[in-house]
């Protein structure tokens, strides 16, 4: 017999009560976690420098609307431009997976500007080499279980080919992680020429075009500037930088989020309420025992000690596991919707340190008043008390 | 001459009531012997707890001194006196006080948690006092296993594991049957003639008061020799 096993003996009092206040420990961590990863998948808050710095035109009047191609050499002319490339919304689907991003871009001027894509030489070579190829992001290959020299067929809801078909075939050359903050890691690339020629319509038309400034003008005049170019004209272009873009089309999931996440936050609470009541709960039935330990000689402080060391053993441990199985669970999904989540659904350093706080703090919170009432009672009036 | 181990010098309780300040014991003088084995008496509210609780330092007088062993404990700190306690008292109650989420073995190692002896040391102390008060065989049972006789000598043991040459008892017999009680009174007895332990026991019972040495009264907060 030692102090833990008065510990763990005390901890067990009420095995069931035990077992439910670690379930609801369990379910509440879990739960938070899952959150978090929630909160930081909406919150795009590590778009990367990159994202910040490179300008993104599209036509003024909607995303969708398609801009002419012309229209690249003179953003190229404008002062203060260093590179400009464009893509287009293709809007494939693989089998009846959900719709994900694909875009057909001008290989070398597209991988130049967007330097957070991680793609081998080899790969690069092999994809320039291949007017039907394509190169994809890690967590689309992933979850669709694509491997290099795969041919994939892509159902677009946009682009019909000349033959009349919406299917089109491409070959994995590639697979790319992004470096950047998720934005381009979710994509499939392919080649412009090989969409150009076979598009049944909008022949010589782009989406949208992708500028990153050379430093010689600050980056609103940049924007103005590109804007300014094209003003009056059949297609008038809107300018903003690609991490705002990014931001307006996060922020329509973004209320979504924020929904589930009022939800989650409020059971998460709940929970806590009921476990800190139920932590309460076991230490004032034991305000005689106290006295019994105080008359047998043990001090305030150990009793103290035993007392708080005890709530931290039931709430830490399994706290602590539930978050490993949230991140778990986390790694699951990101692995199983790749395409549709490409930044990844993960937690951070502060996540492990809010969730450690929370759990020091349902603890404390709960154990501290009565453990703290019952020492200021003198020994006389504990043993007194039934 | 025995030797003096216990000495209380005009000793007075009060207890605070709301504003008013109820006096519960008033000018106690009292000697008692190393050795000795004392009965106190008396009718129920009269003090006799508050006495004892006093006398094991679980409680201070508001005036007069306690000694014990020339040491004036009634000046001690808490801290000190909680150390005083756990070397030189043992405490037996009315309704035992075990630890339910102890076993027997455990409850009595409870004091020895104080201590610094090794484990193997602690294990030999629970084991020589439970074999003490007939309970070897019951080590591993938990106090809700246990009869209220077998639970008083579990507290008991746990009384003596740590070898205090004083034990107070607060009707240790109070909550049992009368054959019951007379094994208690005989483990007590044992206790003190064998091995020397100075023994207080309050108690209403005539029967278990009769093993003591002497017997004293308390009535209304006054100490009184036993009208015999
Ligand atoms: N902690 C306390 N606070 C207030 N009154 C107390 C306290 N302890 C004892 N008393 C009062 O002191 C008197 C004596 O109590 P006690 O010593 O328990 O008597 P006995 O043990 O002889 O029955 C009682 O009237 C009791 O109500
Ligand atoms: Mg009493």
């Amino acid at each position: 017999m030692n102090r833990f096993t008065l510990i763990w003996r005390n901890m067990w009092r009420k095995p069931v009560r035990t077992l439910f206040t670690m379930l609801a420990v369990l379910v509440v961590f879990f739960l938070f976690t899952l959150l978090e990863g929630l909160r930081l998948a909406f919150s795009l808050s590590d778009l990367g420098a990159e994202a910040q710095e490179r300008l993104l035109t599209s036509h003024k009047v909607s995303l969708i609307m398609m801009l002419p191609e012309a229209y690249q050499s003179r953003i190229a002319r404008l002062p203060g431009v260093d590179a400009v490339s464009h893509s287009t919304w293709f809007g494939g689907r693989y089998q009846d997976h959900p719709e994900f991003a694909q875009y057909p871009v001008v290989a070398e001027e597209y991988l130049s500007l967007n330097a957070e894509i991680d793609l081998s030489e080899e790969y690069r070579q092999a994809w320039l080499a291949n007017r039907g190829g394509a190169v994809v992001g890690r967590p689309v290959a992933n979850q669709y279980g694509w491997q290099v020299g795969d041919r994939v067929p892509l159902k677009s809801s946009i682009w019909t080919r000349a033959n009349g078909s919406n299917v089109w075939e491409f070959d994995i050359e590639g697979i790319f992680d992004d470096s950047g903050g998720g934005m381009n890691s979710g994509v499939l690339l392919f080649h412009y020429d090989y969409f150009e020629e076979a598009r049944a319509w909008g022949k010589g038309t782009v989406g949208w075009y992708v500028t990153r400034g050379d430093g010689s003008i600050p980056l609103e005049g940049l924007m103005a500037g590109i804007d300014a170019e094209f003003a009056n004209s059949p297609a008038e272009t809107k300018t903003n930088t690609e991490a705002a873009f990014a931001q307006e089309y996060a922020r329509q999931f973004g209320n979504i989020g924020f929904i589930v996440t009022l939800i989650l936050a409020a059971v998460v609470f709940m929970i806590m309420l009921v476990t800190g009541h139920t932590m309460a709960q076991s230490v004032r039935e034991r305000i005689h025992e106290i006295g019994v330990l105080k008359t047998l000689g043990f001090t305030s402080g150990s009793i103290f000690r035993l007392t708080v060391l005890e709530g931290l053993l039931l709430v830490l441990p399994v706290g602590l596991l539930a978050m490993l199985l949230g991140w778990g669970m986390l790694n699951v999904v990101t692995e199983r919707m790749g395409a549709m989540l490409p930044g990844g659904l993960k937690i951070g350093t502060y996540s492990v340190v809010l969730g450690l706080s929370l759990m020091l703090a349902i603890t404390l919170g709960s154990v501290l008043p009565p453990v703290i009432r019952a020492l200021r009672l003198d020994i006389v009036a504990l043993l007194r008390s039934s | 001459m025995a030797e003096q181990l216990i000495r209380l010098t005009d000793v007075g309780k009060n207890y605070r009531k709301g504003r008013e300040a109820v006096r519960v014991l008033d000018g106690i003088n009292l000697g008692i012997d190393k050795g000795d084995f004392v009965g106190l008496m008396g009718p129920s509210g009269s003090g006799k707890t508050t006495l004892l609780n006093l006398l094991g330092g679980l409680d201070k007088p508001s005036q007069g001194t306690i000694e014990v062993d020339g040491k004036v404990v009634s000046a001690l700190s808490q801290g000190a006196l909680a150390k005083w306690r756990s070397g030189n008292i043992g405490f037996v109650f009315q309704f035992y006080n075990l630890l339910p989420v102890l076993s027997a073995a455990r409850n009595v190692a409870l004091p020895l948690l104080l201590t610094s002896l090794p484990a193997s040391r602690r294990k030999q102390h629970v084991n020589t006092a439970l074999r003490l008060v007939g309970l070897a065989e019951r080590a591993s049972h938990y106090p809700r296993e246990l009869s209220g006789g077998q639970e008083q000598r579990v507290a008991i043991a746990r009384a003596i594991v740590s070898d205090p040459p004083i034990l107070l008892c607060d009707e240790p017999t109070g909550d049992l049957d009368r054959s019951t009680a007379d094994e208690i009174m005989a483990l007590l007895q044992q206790l003190n003639r064998d091995y020397g332990k100075t023994i207080v026991m309050v108690t209403h019972d005539p029967r278990a008061a009769s093993y003591a040495h002497r017997v004293l009264h308390l009535d209304k907060g006054e100490l009184g020799a036993a009208q015999q």
